[in-house]
C-alpha cells in the first residue's frame, strides 16, 4: 500500500542534512508552510541554502531560522519587505549570502529542475546587473540569458487537502510556488489542512499528483500568518 | 494659469482611460495598482497578479476578507467571476510568453530608447529586491511606465540614459507622468498630451531628454 502519511512534523523532517538546499513554498505568508519551517528549526540542520520568494518577517519562521545562524545562503526574488529585519541585519553584517533572482526566472529554474531541463535561455534580465557574468545568446532575434535549473534536496510545501498517495489541492492564491517546488526536490514534504480518503479528491482538482510527494503531514491551522 | 499636475490618483485614472475592453493586464506595485479602481466594471479588463491570480477584483469589505487571496503587493483582494488561479511557473509563463496585453510598472527613470530602471537606486543597494519586474518588463505585449516627471529635488526622470541599475532594455512604449503622456518612439519621446497650464517648452524645461512633437 502506498502511504505517504507521517505521524507528525518531527517525523516529516527526518534525514534533512546539514548543507541541504531547501525549497520553501509561499508568497509572503500565503501558502508558506510555517509548521514545517518550525519543524526544520526543531530538527537542527545547519548551513542551509534556502530558496524562497521572500526572506521571512519578524522573528519567526524563516526569519527565526536565519536568526539562529542556520542559513548560509538565501536564493530569493524579494528579500526585503516590511518586517524582514533579521535578514537585513545579517546581510548588512555579511553573515548571509544572497543570490537575487528575478521572480519568473526563480520559478522557471525550479520548474526546469522538476522537468529534467538542465538549463534554458530567457530574455528576462538581459543587459542588467542580475545577468552579469552569465552566458548570453541571441535567439530568434531576442537577446537571452542562460539560466540553470535549481533543484532542491528538500521541498517544504503547504497544500490544502491531500490523500495517502500524496495527491494535493491548494487554496486560492496559496498555490503560488508550492506545486513548482513539489516537483523540483529529491525529498518533498507537505503539510495539509487535512488528509482525506483516497478517491475523495476530484481527479480534476488535483494540482500536484502524488508522484511528486514523499511525505504528508496534517497540520490544521487557521490561515496565513506573518 | 497654474500647472494642473496630476496627483497619484489622477495619473492612475489617466492610464485607465487608455485601457480598452478585452485586455489582460498586470499592474505593478505603487501607482499602477491604483489603475484598476478607474476601469469601470462594465468594461471587461482582466487583471493578472504575478502570484497566480487571473481576474483579480478590488479590495474586499473588512468583514469579507479571504486570508488566502492576496495580490503581488501582499494585500487582500477579491476574485471576479471568471477568475482563476495558476501556480508561479504558469503565472510567469503568462507574463514571459507574451500573453498579457499590457503591463504597467512604476519607475525611477525611463530613457528615450525605452530602457527602464525601477528596482534599485544604486549599484551598492542595501539588500536589493527585484521581484517580478524584470520578467514583466520583457514579457508583456506592451509596457507602460507611470511615475512623477521629476524627482523631489526637481531632476528629470525622463533621461537620455538611465543612471540607476536597469530593469530591462528598450522595453517601455509609453510613459505617464504627473505632467504629460509620452510615447517612446525611434525618434525618442514624443509628447501625446500635456496637463493644462504647461506648454511644450515648459515641459521640455523639466525634462532631461529631448522631446518631440507628433509627426
Amino acid at each position: 500500500m502506498i502511504d505517504k502519511r507521517v505521524a507528525n512534523v518531527a517525523a516529516a523532517m527526518d534525514g534533512i542534512t546539514d548543507g541541504a538546499t531547501v525549497l520553501v513554498g509561499g508568497f509572503g505568508a500565503v501558502g508558506q508552510p510555517n509548521q514545517l519551517i518550525d519543524g526544520l528549526i526543531e530538527q537542527g540542520a545547519r548551513d542551509l541554502t534556502i530558496v524562497a520568494n521572500n526572506s521571512g518577517v519578524a522573528e519567526f519562521g524563516l526569519a527565526k531560522l536565519m536568526k539562529l545562524r542556520r542559513v548560509r545562503k538565501i536564493i530569493c526574488s524579494f528579500p526585503r519587505s516590511a518586517g524582514s529585519f533579521v535578514f537585513e541585519e545579517l546581510y548588512r553584517a555579511g553573515e548571509i549570502e544572497l543570490e537575487l533572482v528575478p521572480q519568473g526566472t526563480l520559478a522557471e529554474r525550479m520548474r526546469a529542475a522538476g522537468a529534467g531541463i538542465p538549463a534554458f535561455y530567457t530574455p528576462t534580465a538581459f543587459g542588467t546587473k542580475l545577468a552579469e557574468g552569465k552566458p548570453t545568446a541571441e535567439i530568434g532575434g531576442r537577446n537571452c540569458v542562460l539560466e540553470y535549473a535549481l533543484p532542491g534536496d528538500v521541498a517544504l510545501v503547504e497544500a490544502w487537502e491531500g490523500d495517502r498517495w500524496g495527491n494535493l489541492t491548494y487554496k486560492d492564491s496559496g498555490r503560488n510556488f508550492n506545486p513548482v517546488m513539489a516537483a523540483a526536490a529529491k525529498l518533498t514534504i507537505v503539510q495539509v489542512q487535512r488528509i482525506v480518503e483516497l478517491g475523495a479528491l476530484p481527479p480534476e482538482a488535483v494540482v500536484t499528483p502524488g508522484v511528486y510527494v514523499d511525505r504528508l503531514v496534517a497540520v490544521p491551522h487557521e490561515g496565513p500568518q506573518g | 494659469m497654474t500647472i494642473q499636475a496630476r496627483d497619484r490618483v489622477g495619473m492612475a485614472a489617466r492610464v485607465a482611460a487608455d485601457i480598452p475592453e478585452g485586455w489582460w493586464v498586470n499592474l505593478g506595485i505603487g501607482i499602477p495598482v491604483l489603475v484598476a479602481d478607474h476601469v469601470p466594471l462594465d468594461r471587461e479588463v482582466v487583471f493578472h497578479s504575478e502570484n497566480g491570480v487571473l481576474g483579480m477584483g478590488p479590495a474586499p469589505a473588512p468583514d469579507k476578507v479571504n486570508p488566502w487571496l492576496i495580490n503581488a503587493g501582499k494585500t487582500h483582494v477579491t476574485l471576479r467571476q471568471g477568475g482563476s488561479y495558476v501556480h508561479h511557473a504558469d503565472s510567469f509563463s503568462i507574463i514571459r510568453g507574451g500573453h498579457l496585453d499590457l503591463c504597467v510598472l512604476g519607475a525611477f527613470e525611463v530613457a528615450q530608447n525605452g530602457d527602464i530602471a525601477n528596482w534599485s537606486r544604486s549599484d551598492n543597494d542595501f539588500a536589493p529586491a527585484v521581484g517580478g519586474a524584470m520578467d514583466l518588463a520583457v514579457g508583456a505585449k506592451r509596457l507602460w511606465a507611470v511615475m512623477e516627471h521629476t524627482t523631489k529635488t526637481g531632476e528629470s526622470r525622463l533621461v537620455k540614459t538611465c543612471t540607476y541599475p536597469l530593469t530591462a532594455l528598450g522595453a517601455v512604449s509609453r510613459v505617464y507622468t504627473n505632467l504629460a503622456v509620452l510615447d517612446v518612439t525611434e525618434r525618442g519621446f514624443v509628447v501625446v498630451d500635456i496637463v493644462p497650464g504647461l506648454d511644450f517648452a515648459g515641459l521640455q524645461e523639466r525634462t532631461a531628454a529631448t522631446l518631440h512633437l507628433p509627426a
